[in-house]
């Protein structure tokens, strides 16, 4: 098995998932609380990458971070080499590529916190920050963990962005899922399926994470003065 | 000296409803009210669409009113000409939702903690403890509101207000779902928790029950407008206005005019002129005048207002008559006439300043009415006249029949008795009957 590529595959992932944390929240929340008439088009953006063939994404990322384009010669000038085919580019291309994976669910998780709950909050005197911090971010974990997974496993799984940004370079832009097409032309269907089986693994224990998670976190949506969704059955547990 | 401390004058236009029942774009509904409020219990009482809601809101900063002024505890809340609208995060104004929003993922004292988060972590604990112990909920603190019963949640959310010591408390319909006994349990403890505090409390429902319950004022808004303000005894038991005569349960109104007046008496006669103004329901917005735009509702308000004042003037009553709450003259608006009869039903009412020929209303309890079988002689009640029944409903113990007069079978008495008066009487469809109804029975409501 090709440990380098998937060491390489894991780090990539996980960068993109934490950049899509810091990053996806503010979007999301700007998307759900967002007033602004126009907002459509910033979702139809942010969903973009969903339907995209990823070539269509690689190509014009290749454009824009390439030696001509003004992002491609910054990026010269400060570190003496281009974007594409390095790390740096593919990580910038994931992120993009990932996006709606992680914003999505966020915003979803959003929208699904009470608005009484915050008119609440603001009642006793929280600001915005503190009332996310306080009741959106808390009540919104199940979201928060969807997103990050989803926006990891989609990374893992990437292949026509990472061969149109990254090229095929082993170590610094061969990627697992690459690894595995380099085998099967080579007609290695052994060692092609050795990493498939590790991946198929590795994506179904992702997946069943997100949901066991949402099963035990979960607050019921609109929870207002409802019937308790989940009685104690010690009765008193915490007194 | 008590303070008013909750000063409101909230202004409100809202935009027109396209697609609304009369199909006209032009319908626009508005709020204009003013009123104090001083420490203790008012009651904000009205059907639902009043705008009960709205005006909470403008207060905790919700809505932004178009004009007017908005004063707690000397703190100016809003005002539209100085240009000041504070934020909700900074109004101090404690506000309990119908669904309470208690916190879902906090414990019971995270809850009440929250709105203390400027104190230092000493008076944090100080000040949930004792608010924790005043609303009987200590034994809870490490709960979850899921973990906890309905009365118990409207404990916490009433505390989490409190706590964190606001200018003034708006409460809407908080205790709506909850059975009597808890309520009044709930109740006595927020009394108690106000007599130190004194802090002014705005208590919004649609039920009759609750406004004698609870509340020390009443104020009655129908759309958009305060219609009367008084102690609940006053402005309900004694109605000056229609809608409010329909709010406060009078089954039976009725047009009349004004036959004769017995100033020495303190009486007068009034023909019966219509059939019955209301079924017991409250009116809907489907009357003529929403279909005006909304100038010429306004000078149809303000004509009727005239109308009011110079026939009926509501604010001079005979000493015989209880003395009832403010009334803000010009505020009803028109309705639908109802079909006009000329009966020869005459009943006795107590006097108002009015003279003979002049038109007004009167609204009569059905539990106000009382039925014979035969002929009542040497009885002190000055309206007794025959009737037929005519339907016999049964709702849960209480009997309602409807009567038909004799002297004209167009009008129609809404009649409440008991399962034993029933059976005791034969009432039933067809039976013949005597209506009884004394005088001061029969309150004068202005058009």
């Amino acid at each position: 098995m090709n440990l380098q590529a998937l060491w390489l595959t894991i780090r990539l992932a996980t960068l993109v998932a934490l950049a899509l944390l810091v990053l996806g929240l503010p979007i999301a929340y700007w998307i759900t609380y967002s007033r602004w008439r126009l907002k459509f088009l910033v979702e139809a953006v942010v969903a973009l990458p969903l339907v995209l063939p990823p070539t269509v994404l690689g190509f014009y990322l290749l454009i824009a971070l390439g030696p001509r384009s003004p992002l491609g010669r910054w990026w010269q000038a400060l570190t003496g080499h281009t974007l594409v085919f390095t790390f740096e580019g593919l990580l910038v291309g994931s992120i993009l590529y990932s996006l709606p994976f992680a914003v999505q669910p966020f915003a979803a998780a959003f929208a699904g916190v009470d608005d009484s709950l915050l008119a609440a909050s603001a009642m006793l005197g929280a600001s915005r920050w503190r009332t996310f911090r306080r009741i959106i971010l808390p009540l919104s974990v199940t979201g928060l963990v969807t997103g990050t997974v989803l926006s990891f496993a989609h990374t893992l799984g990437e292949f026509g962005l990472v061969l149109m940004v990254g090229g095929n370079i082993p170590g610094v832009t061969r990627t697992v899922s690459i690894d595995i097409y380099d085998k099967v032309q080579a007609v290695d269907y052994a060692g092609a399926n050795q990493t498939a089986q590790l991946l198929l693994v590795i994506s179904f224990l992702l997946l069943s994470c997100v949901y066991a998670v949402n099963r035990a976190v979960g607050y019921p949506a609109g929870f207002g003065n409802t019937v308790p969704q989940r009685k104690n059955k010690n009765g008193a547990a915490g007194a | 000296m008590a303070l008013p401390v909750l000063e409101a004058r909230i202004q409100k236009r809202f935009a027109p409803v396209a697609g609304s029942s009369s199909g006209s774009l032009e319908e626009a509904s508005a709020l204009d009210v003013a009123f104090d409020t001083p420490p203790g219990f008012t009651i904000l009482f009205g059907a639902s669409g009043a705008g009960k809601t709205t005006v909470l809101n403008c207060i905790a900063g919700m809505v932004r009113p178009d004009a007017g002024r908005i004063v707690a505890d000397d703190t100016v809340l809003f005002d539209a000409e100085q240009r000041i609208h504070l934020p909700v995060a900074r109004r101090r104004v404690g506000y309990v939702f119908q669904d309470l929003a208690l916190f879902p993922h906090l414990t019971v004292e995270q809850n009440i903690a929250y709105g203390l988060a400027n104190l230092d972590r000493q008076e944090q604990k100080t000040r949930t403890d004792s608010v924790l112990s005043s609303f009987r909920i200590e034994p809870l603190r490490h709960r979850k509101p899921a973990q906890i019963s309905g009365g118990e949640r409207q404990r916490v959310a009433l505390a989490r207000e409190l706590v964190t010591d606001p200018r003034a408390l708006l409460l809407d319909e908080p205790l709506a779902a909850l059975d009597l006994p808890t309520k009044s349990l709930i109740i006595d403890d927020l009394r108690a928790w106000n007599l130190l505090r004194r802090v002014p409390i705005l208590y919004v429902t649609h039920t009759r029950d609750e406004v004698f319950a609870l509340g020390e004022r009443v104020l009655v808004l129908d759309r958009g407008r305060i219609l009367a303000q008084g102690t609940p005894h006053e402005v309900m038991t004694t109605p000056r206005y229609e809608t409010v005569a329909q709010l406060a349960g009078f089954e039976n109104i009725f047009d009349a005019e004004v036959e004769a007046v017995h100033e020495d008496r303190g009486t007068m006669t009034c023909k019966v002129m219509s059939c019955k103004v209301m079924t017991c329901k409250v009116r809907t917005r489907e009357a003529t005048d929403d279909q005006a735009t909304p100038r010429e509702a306004a000078t149809q308000e303000v004509a009727s207002g005239e109308v009011t004042s110079a026939e009926v003037k509501p604010g001079e009553v005979t000493p015989g008559e209880v003395t009832a709450g403010e009334v803000t003259a010009g505020a009803v608006t028109a309705a639908d006439p109802p079909p006009t009869v000329n009966s020869a039903l005459v009943l006795e009412t107590p006097l108002v300043r009015t003279a003979a020929g002049s038109r007004l209303r009167i609204a009569i309890r059905a539990g106000d009415v009382l039925l014979a079988t035969t002929e009542p002689k040497e009885i002190s009640a000055r309206n007794v006249f025959p009737g037929k029944v005519f339907t016999v409903e049964r709702r849960d113990v209480i009997i309602l029949a409807r009567v038909q007069t004799t002297a004209d079978p167009q009008v129609e008495f809404l009649v409440q008795l008991t399962l034993a008066a029933r059976d005791a009487l034969g009432i039933a469809e067809g039976r013949e009957v005597w209506l009884i109804i004394k005088t001061h029975s029969c309150h004068l409501v202005a058009r």
